[in-house]
């Protein structure tokens, strides 16, 4: 996870997402850890497809893969979602849909980013209006790679997300909290004028988010 | 104390009802579809996360009052529906209340739930608010009048004497008028939100319809009185045409060989359009129920 005090520069930002920070856990008591274990047990994914991955997510969903086994469902609308799915590459103007999307949840949400495009670019790494990076725009929890993952691959990351949910560790939602500025630079720098407006984001800094 | 511990049980038994019940219909509907599906808890885990989840959007206060006025609904609906007969437990208030009180009391959900999507000005939710009022529209005259059936047939409006009127199986109100059951059947599934009639959620088509502004806790609210609701509806139904129940299991099972039977028809059929659904109940289930009304009227001997 990227921070604002942290280094800038391709080379340090590589060496950072390899070297895992460490594990922060926000919840701590009985209570916490008996919601947390429920709250992994049902995941409903963001039905929308950003790019081309999405077309492994309908074997996953459906009776091939069942990705119900795990509690991980399709939800119409972004208010119900937990979990959005970056399926692949993000042009500047899906980027906007995103941001806003991902405003809409409600807290805890999750971002899983799905093939090498979310990465670094993947085979678009060159390209003038697509995000090389999305963890620059919006926090992501966890990473699948490949171009494009299996729907086996995809239920290993939505068990691995599970696994961080269990552990009460720190999602990245709170780092889009704590660090929206940085975020909201960012999105400014390509998307200009385009950002979604203020009032989508303008709670976060309200401070106490009920 | 007596009340209130009764009322507490009963609200208890309707939500852990619910939502095995839902979950047992999410698992059956996965075997059918050759997958394996959730766990049979399934539901409570999605309805717990709901409320813990944040809600951080407003839409003015009908937004939250809206599933307030649906929960109460539903908590009342439980509350007025004896689950048991002969017995001092899980009645409720329903010796002050009556079938026609109860008929008022399912109309309260839609009514709370057009008022709470209504002020949330989501051209999803209105859709599917339309939606379900003209769906209303098909389906309470037919529910209506086989409720009207039965207490003609058993000239009263009480669910407990209806209950008390039949002892044994050869008096159940499913062989004595079969025509009523046939008459409500259908329109139940479609106020169970069953598949044939889903026209309301209608997933794909309208997103989640009416709730498509709901997330987090008033999701989990509007949740919690769906399965509770169901719960009631699927009790009054065991009360009026399959004798009642004298103890929680046997209650139980009959309702939940009810809900397999509306379970396995909403499996097999896949939506109709609204159009197609009121159509449909204004023709079969209420030419149905005429029918029922002349032969109950001018041959009571037939029915009774």
């Amino acid at each position: 996870m990227y921070h604002k005090t942290q280094c800038e520069g391709f080379q340090c930002e590589q060496a950072m997402l390899e070297v895992p920070d460490g594990v922060e856990a926000v919840r701590e008591g009985v209570l916490d850890r008996l919601i947390a274990w429920m709250r992994q047990k049902s995941l409903f994914v963001l039905a929308y497809g950003t790019g081309c991955g999405a077309i492994e997510m309908r074997p996953l969903m459906t009776s091939r893969f069942d990705a119900e086994r795990f509690g991980v469902i399709g939800a119409a609308t972004p208010r119900q979602a937990d979990v959005l799915i970056i399926s692949g590459y993000l042009a500047l103007k899906t980027l906007r849909r995103v941001i806003r999307s991902y405003e809409q949840m409600q807290e805890p949400k999750y971002v899983i980013a799905l093939g090498s495009c979310t990465i670094n670019g993947g085979m678009y790494w060159d390209s003038y209006n697509t995000v090389k990076q999305v963890d620059r725009y919006i926090p992501v929890d966890i990473y699948i790679n490949g171009c494009m993952p299996r729907p086996e691959a995809l239920i290993e990351g939505f068990v691995a997300l599970q696994a961080r949910i269990k552990n009460g560790e720190k999602g990245g939602y709170h780092h889009y909290r704590e660090n929206i500025d940085w975020y909201k630079a960012n999105q400014r720098k390509v998307l200009g004028d385009q950002v979604p407006p203020a009032y989508t984001y303008d709670w976060y800094h309200a401070g106490d988010v009920a | 104390m007596h009340a209130v511990v009764d009322s507490l049980a009963m609200i208890a038994v309707s939500y852990v009802m619910g939502f095995l019940f839902y979950g047992f219909y999410r698992q059956l509907n996965a075997r059918v579809q050759r997958r394996w599906g959730p766990s049979i808890w399934q539901n409570f885990f999605d309805n717990m996360k709901f409320f813990f989840k944040s809600e951080t959007l407003t839409h003015g206060p009908m937004f939250f009052f809206g599933p307030m006025i649906i929960m109460a609904g539903a908590f009342t609906t439980v509350l007025f529906v004896p689950f048991l007969k002969d017995s001092d437990w899980l009645q409720g208030f329903s010796q002050y209340g009556n079938l026609i009180l109860i008929i008022y009391l399912l109309v309260v959900g839609p009514l709370g739930n057009a008022l709470a999507v209504g002020s949330s000005g989501n051209p999803f939710g209105v859709m599917g608010v339309t939606r379900g009022l003209t769906r209303l529209m098909g389906l309470e005259v037919p529910f209506f009048l086989g409720l009207a059936l039965v207490m003609l047939q058993h000239e009263t409006t009480s669910v407990h004497a209806i209950m008390a009127a039949q002892d044994g199986l050869a008096n159940w109100g499913l062989v004595t008028n079969p025509i009523a059951f046939c008459v409500i059947l259908l329109p139940f599934i479609a106020s169970q939100n069953g598949s044939p009639f889903d026209v309301v959620g209608a997933p794909v088509e309208v997103y989640a319809g009416p709730r498509v502004e709901f997330g987090g806790r008033l999701l989990g609210v509007l949740m919690t009185q769906n399965m509770m609701m169901s719960i009631a509806k699927l009790v009054l139904v065991v009360d009026l045409f399959m004798g009642g129940a004298t103890n929680i299991l046997v209650l139980i099972g009959k309702a939940f060989a009810l809900f397999l039977l509306t379970t396995v028809v909403s499996m097999v059929f896949p939506r109709l359009k609204t159009e197609q659904a009121v159509d449909f109940f204004w023709k079969v289930p209420l030419g149905l129920g005429v029918l029922a009304v002349i032969l109950t009227v001018w041959l009571p001997s037939w029915s009774a």
